[in-house]
Parts: structure tokens; C-alpha cells; sequence
């Protein structure tokens, strides 16, 4: 009996070490990591936050943390599921008295869900390269930021690709462009402007619902056969990217002509497909490799030291895990921009403003060390996007590498200003918003909104 | 406009290429069932479990011939560290006891083997292993039925390879069941477990075994379907895929795994093209296959080839 107490004391007292949170001090900032380590898109999660919580080691290390403030976090299992993230949102927001100074799930699910929260909370939302759309406008929705692209640009360029490939915008007339999409919030988000896309350039569109995980896809792919398209885009995520590869090829369809977006084009996604994905195409708005010399620095003071968060060390300047050093570097901009103009000690409305002014230009790239890794970004108040640009690459199976496919192409941000703003308005009378004023300067500059 | 004939026909050879996938998944079920009773909700994960020591055996540059069975042995071992822990503990409980075990069991393999070997998605192509025409990636695109000109259906290289494999597996399992010793002793134990104590028959080598070789019929079924969904943690899915198998065919006959796996196959494919167009909604077929069990259980509650059971008050 003695002998269980003891071995129950010990195990308990281990568990508490393993687990007790770190203490907060003076001096450091709070940054909550919503991650999904386990669970069927585990790869996305793994890459996406080892890469943010890589590049934070690296300025702990090399800075002493952001403007002087060591970053602290903390982890929250969400397993990419909705609930679970806005539970962990809860649970996350305010640590040690200290409040979180953003919130990133890398989750549509999510980050949709905690919109109106976040405004409540005054904790800006972020979503690289993804979210509502409508978000963009920060008049409306200014705790929301999408920085990179959003799903319209991105759909934009993926035509304007399709256009290139087929020798001028004008040649996509009487063409058939499928969209295969993740059946969930963040896979619809593109079918209707996938629809004003091919209205636009007079080619017929068809879009095709994956049910999550997607690990099964032959219905949907004989619809594909059946409907004979030009061209599929692929809007996937997780398990569905592979599947679709390697169901596409056994259905006969050429890969040279599915396309991937942007959360179907990571070396997770296209090395468990093998010899089927090579030729394979994905837009990016960051190349893959060690494109850069930030890069190069976390390998040489993390992982050649024994550190760093990602257990395979081949995934290193794969593309989450890219996509994951380029969103710590706009995290940490942000809160530079937000200590330049109210001091070391900012809380998250602050940040929210250091979002909604970031200028990543290719001259400030390069002090970072980003250049060649993040793309241009300028944000304002009635862009909380700020990128609007991305290329493609292709996928090499015989060299186990992505090429570059393209120059950079920009989004058709007129095509989707008109239905950004018309989803803003709608917010605007459904959800009981009252905009900002971005052309007034005091409205404007408030950070407290 | 007139009906798609060929188009239909590729969509029913489509869905028992599918359905066989879905037997491979109920088959492990039927055989925890027939020989204890139990349902064991662990199958998904030892799917998951065998697949994953699979592929990171050969990923770590352990060839094919030695990972297929050092695989083999750990669900072997894994089998025998169910009975001794699991089973026999627990040997004299309520059937929803064992049931809630398995549960466990799940959970516990599931958290385990993402521990253990990691959470990534990884690839299989069995082709980097064996020189078989049908599993040549580059040209496993279509067959041609080219005797019939109007006929081109498109059927898979590796589906076809898929159900030769299920079709073997099977056979040998009904001449296991039927001719063997061992066979005959697994069935006793399943139609009355006292009886077969009586004659002699070890209960706990016989559960055992009937673990083992439901991790062996893992390791298969899960090797199979890494090749068209690669090896991730929706291997684990494949339950849910198998679950209205079992309803249809009943969870006591081998034979009834595989027609039941047909009819899910041919059916859920059917339902989300057609019945999908004519109501307007997509993705139904991750419920549309549970409203097909629904239905048989409706007019068989036994399913199609379970055991009748009454009991006298």
C-alpha cells in the first residue's frame, strides 16, 4: 500500500513538473499557441506552429525576445476542430494576469468563430493567408487580420495561372474549371468566386464537396470523370490533398492540371502521393527551402544545437513550416510596429494597431532576414490583408523538391473588392457593427477601437 | 437525356472495389465478435497502429521482406498482450464491460502510436516494394475494355490488386475456420465458451489467438488502405466506414462482412452521385451509408447473415 502511495505521489508530482505553466515575470510579453499536434491535419499543425515557435527561440535567443520583452507561451491542443478552439481561445486569453496579444489558430473554423469575441475581448484574430473574407476590411471588422491573401485573391491567381497556362486570359473561354473543395467552412469560402471567376473569363465552373477527412474521394472523382473538366482546383487540406492525387491519376486525370491552393501545396501533402504528384501544381505566397537567411540561422542555433521544435529535421523549409517562420515574423513585426509608437510593454488593442500599420517592405524584409521568404506586405485600415500577390510552383518527385512555376501574379482584387464589400456591408446590417471612419485620421489612429 | 450506362457501370465496379475495402475493415470485427463476444472499437486504431510500424519500419530503411513481418510479430505480440491484460482481467464481466475496454483500448493505441512514431501523413506505395503490373504507378491509370467499343470503363490496377489480396485473405480464412484444428476450436469457443472449456480447449490461447490474427488481418487491411489514403490518423475513419458493414451483414458471418462491405460500396457510391444530383446536396455519402444499414435492419435486424438468436423467458 506504501509503495502505491509513493508511486502515485511521484507520478503526480512528475505530471505537475511536466505540466505546471511557466510564470509569468516583468519584462515578457504573453503569446497563446493554439496548436493541433495530433488528429488528421497534424501536418499542417505540426509545421505551421513549430515554424512560429522556432522563429520565437530564435529572437529569444538572438534579442532577448521583441523590443526587449522575452515572448513567453503556452500550448492548447485545439485538434483543429471549432469548439475545441474557441475553448482554448477562452483558456488562453489571459495568462498570469497578463492578457494574450493575439490569437492565431491557423483555423477558419476558429478564427471565424472568434471574430466578434475577439473585438470584445480587444484581442486581434489572426489568419495568414485564409478567413473570412469580408475580413479584409478592417473599417468593419478591425480585430481581424488576414495578412498575405485572402481566399478571393488566391482564386483569382489561380485563374490567372490557368490563363497563363493556356497562352493568354482570353483562351480560358469555353473551358471547365472544377473546384474540388474540404467540405467545411473553409472549403466553401471559395465557390461562389470561383463561379464570378468563370463568369467573368466566359468559362463554365463546377465545384465538388470533399466530405472531411477526405480520406475517400472515388464519387467525387468519378463525378470529375464524368463532367470532364480542363482543369481542378484543388481546395483541400490535410489527408485530402494526397488522396486527391493519387484518386485523380487512378481516374485517369492528368496532375499537370490539378492545381493546388494554398493549404494543398506543402511537401506533406504531395510526398505520401509518391510518383503521382509529380508534375503536380500549387500556388505560394512563400517558397520552400532555405530560402533565407533567418532560416539558415534557426538551423544553425536551434536545430545544430540540439533544439528546435520539429521532431524530423527534413521538414525544415518545408512549406507550413516556412508559412510558420513567416508568420512569426509578421507576429513580431507587429508588436515591434506597436512598441515603436506606445513603449516595450504594449497589450493586444496596441498590437492590433501594429497589424493594421505593418510595412514589410523589401528593404525592411532584409534587416529581418526575411527577404526571399515573406512576400511584401502593407497593411492599413481598410486592408487587413495587405499581400494580394502569390506564385506557383511544381512539385518534382524524382528530386523530392518543388520547383518555381511562376512570376509573382497579382490577385484580381477589383473582382473581389466588389464582393468583399458587399459581405462587409451585409455584417454591417445583420451583425450590429458600427464602422470605422478610416478616412478620419482620429478614427483611424485610435488603436483602442 | 439518355441514361449513362457506362458511367453507371463504373460507378457499381467503383463501389465494390470500395466496398471490399470496407470488408477487409469489418472482417477484423467479426472475428473479435465470433470468438468472445465483444465489439471490439479498437479495430480502427490497430489498423492505424499496424500500418504506421509498417511504413516507419520501411521509411527507416527496413526492407519490405523484413518489415511485413517484424509487423506482423508486434500485432502478434500486441494480440497477446490484449488477452493477458485485457481480456483475461476482465473475462467474467458484462459484455459492456469488455466493450468499454475495447474503447480504452482505443484511445490508448490511438494516443500511443502518434507517440510513439508521429502524427505526419505518411506515404505507402507498395509498387517501391513488389514488381507487379498492377501496382505500376506510372501506368495504373485505366482498363480498357477494347472488345466492346462503346465500353470504356475505368476500373483501378490497385483496386483490382486490393481485391485479390481480400479475396485471398478470405479463402484462407474459411479453410482456417473450417479444415484446421485450431479453426474448429475458435468456433467452439464462439458458440459456447463453458462447453468448449469442458472438451479441453484453452480459452485464453484461443483469445490470443483470435487477437493476433485480427492484428495480422489489421496489418492487411491497413497496408491496403494506406495505399489510396496514405497512413495518417484517418486510417482510424475506417471504422466508421465498417460500423453499417456489420449492421447489414451481421457481426457473427465472415461472408456477411463481405456482401454487407459490397452492398455499403456499391450503395454509398450510388447515393452520392445520383440521389446527391436529384436532391442538390453534396458529401452525403458519410451518412447515406448508415441510412442504407437503417434500412436493412429495418426488415433484418440480424443482418443479412447473423446468427437468429432467441431467447426463452
Amino acid at each position: 500500500m506504501k509503495t502505491k502511495i509513493w508511486i502515485t505521489g511521484i507520478a503526480m508530482a512528475t505530471a505537475m513538473a511536466v505540466t505546471a505553466p511557466p510564470v509569468m515575470a516583468e519584462g515578457e510579453v504573453y503569446i497563446p499557441m493554439p496548436v493541433y499536434r495530433v488528429g488528421p491535419y497534424a501536418t499542417g499543425g505540426t509545421g505551421y506552429f513549430g515554424g512560429i515557435i522556432d522563429y520565437y527561440t530564435l529572437m529569444n535567443m538572438t534579442e532577448g525576445g521583441v523590443g526587449g520583452m522575452k515572448i513567453i507561451w503556452n500550448e492548447c491542443e485545439t485538434n483543429y476542430n471549432d469548439q475545441k478552439g474557441v475553448e482554448c481561445y477562452h483558456r488562453q486569453k489571459e495568462f498570469q494576469g497578463k492578457p494574450a496579444l493575439f490569437f492565431d489558430p491557423l483555423s477558419v473554423g476558429i478564427s471565424t468563430s472568434l471574430v466578434a469575441q475577439g473585438r470584445k475581448d480587444k484581442i486581434a484574430i489572426i489568419a495568414v493567408n485564409h478567413g473570412r473574407t469580408e475580413g479584409q476590411r478592417g473599417d468593419v471588422f478591425p480585430y481581424y487580420f488576414m495578412p498575405g491573401i485572402n481566399t478571393y485573391d488566391e482564386h483569382s491567381i489561380i485563374t490567372a495561372y490557368i490563363g497563363q497556362l493556356e497562352g493568354g486570359m482570353e483562351n480560358l473561354a469555353g473551358k471547365k474549371i472544377t473546384l474540388l473543395f474540404h467540405g467545411s467552412t473553409y472549403g466553401r469560402e471559395a465557390v461562389e468566386f470561383t463561379h464570378m471567376l468563370c463568369e467573368k473569363h466566359n468559362c463554365s465552373s463546377e465545384a465538388i464537396e470533399v466530405p472531411h477527412p477526405g480520406n475517400e474521394q472515388t464519387s467525387q472523382w468519378l463525378k470529375i470523370r464524368r463532367s470532364k473538366p480542363d482543369y481542378v482546383v484543388l481546395r483541400g487540406w490535410g489527408v485530402m490533398n494526397p488522396v486527391a492525387m493519387q484518386t485523380g491519376v487512378r481516374m485517369g486525370f492528368p496532375i499537370s492540371n490539378l492545381i493546388g491552393n494554398i493549404w494543398s501545396n506543402d511537401d506533406g501533402d504531395v510526398k505520401p502521393a509518391g510518383s503521382s504528384a509529380n508534375g503536380y501544381q500549387a500556388i505560394t505566397t512563400h517558397p520552400t527551402g532555405r530560402v533565407a537567411s533567418v532560416i539558415d540561422e534557426i538551423v544553425e542555433k536551434l536545430y545544430d544545437q540540439g533544439m528546435g521544435d520539429l521532431e524530423d529535421k527534413s521538414r525544415i523549409g518545408s512549406n507550413y513550416w516556412n508559412l510558420g517562420v513567416m508568420a512569426g515574423v509578421i507576429h513580431l513585426e507587429a508588436v515591434r510596429v506597436a512598441q515603436a509608437r506606445f513603449g516595450p510593454d504594449v497589450n493586444s488593442a496596441q498590437v492590433r494597431w501594429g497589424f493594421e500599420n505593418l510595412n514589410l517592405d523589401t528593404a525592411r524584409l532584409t534587416e529581418l532576414g526575411a527577404n526571399g521568404l515573406v512576400p511584401e506586405i502593407k497593411t492599413n485600415c481598410m486592408d487587413h490583408v495587405g499581400g494580394h500577390q502569390a506564385k506557383f510552383m511544381r512539385w518534382v518527385y524524382a528530386e523530392t523538391k518543388w520547383e518555381v512555376a511562376s512570376d509573382w501574379i497579382d490577385g484580381d482584387v477589383e473582382l473581389s473588392q466588389a464582393i468583399i464589400d458587399a459581405k462587409a456591408e451585409n455584417a454591417v446590417a445583420n451583425e450590429g457593427i458600427t464602422p470605422r471612419d478610416c478616412n478620419d485620421p482620429a478614427q483611424r489612429d485610435d488603436f483602442e477601437v | 437525356m439518355d441514361f449513362d450506362w457506362v458511367f453507371f457501370i463504373e460507378i457499381f465496379v467503383g463501389g465494390l472495389m470500395s466496398g471490399i475495402m470496407y470488408s477487409l475493415v469489418a472482417i477484423g470485427f467479426v472475428l473479435i465478435y465470433k470468438s468472445s463476444g465483444i465489439f471490439n472499437f479498437a479495430q480502427g486504431t490497430m489498423l492505424l497502429f499496424a500500418a504506421l510500424t509498417f511504413v516507419k519500419l520501411t521509411e527507416g530503411g527496413v526492407s519490405f521482406w523484413v518489415a511485413l513481418p517484424v509487423s506482423m510479430g508486434t500485432m502478434v505480440v500486441f494480440g497477446i498482450l490484449v488477452e493477458r491484460f485485457m481480456m483475461r482481467p476482465l473475462a467474467n464481466q458484462s459484455l459492456l464491460s469488455l466493450f468499454m475496454a475495447t474503447v480504452g483500448l482505443a484511445i490508448l493505441i490511438e494516443g500511443f502510436s502518434q507517440y510513439m512514431w508521429d502524427s505526419a501523413i505518411h506515404g505507402l506505395q507498395l509498387a517501391n516494394f513488389l514488381d507487379l503490373a498492377l501496382l505500376d504507378p506510372v501506368n495504373m491509370t485505366i482498363f480498357v475494355v477494347d472488345y466492346v467499343e462503346w465500353l470504356d470503363i475505368l476500373i483501378s490496377k490497385f483496386d483490382i490488386f486490393a481485391t485479390i489480396v481480400a479475396g485471398t485473405m478470405i479463402l484462407i480464412l474459411a479453410v482456417f475456420f473450417q479444415k484446421t484444428r485450431t479453426g474448429m476450436s475458435l468456433r467452439a469457443v464462439s458458440d459456447d465458451h463453458l462447453a468448449a472449456m469442458a472438451v479441453g480447449i484453452p480459452l485464453s490461447r484461443v483469445w490470443a489467438l483470435v487477437w493476433a490474427v485480427t492484428g495480422i488481418i489489421a496489418l492487411i487491411a491497413g497496408l491496403l488502405w494506406a495505399e489510396r489514403v496514405s497512413v495518417s490518423f484517418t486510417l482510424v475513419e475506417a471504422v466508421l466506414k465498417a460500423l453499417p458493414v456489420i449492421l447489414i451483414g451481421g457481426l457473427t458471418s465472415i461472408p456477411g462482412a463481405i456482401v454487407g462491405g459490397l452492398i455499403i460500396g456499391v450503395g454509398e457510391k450510388m447515393g452520392e452521385i445520383y440521389l446527391g444530383d436529384l436532391i442538390g446536396v453534396q458529401g452525403i455519402e458519410t451518412w447515406f451509408s448508415y441510412f442504407i444499414a437503417l434500412v436493412f435492419l429495418l426488415f433484418r435486424p440480424s443482418g443479412l447473415f447473423g446468427l437468429k438468436i432467441i431467447e426463452r423467458v
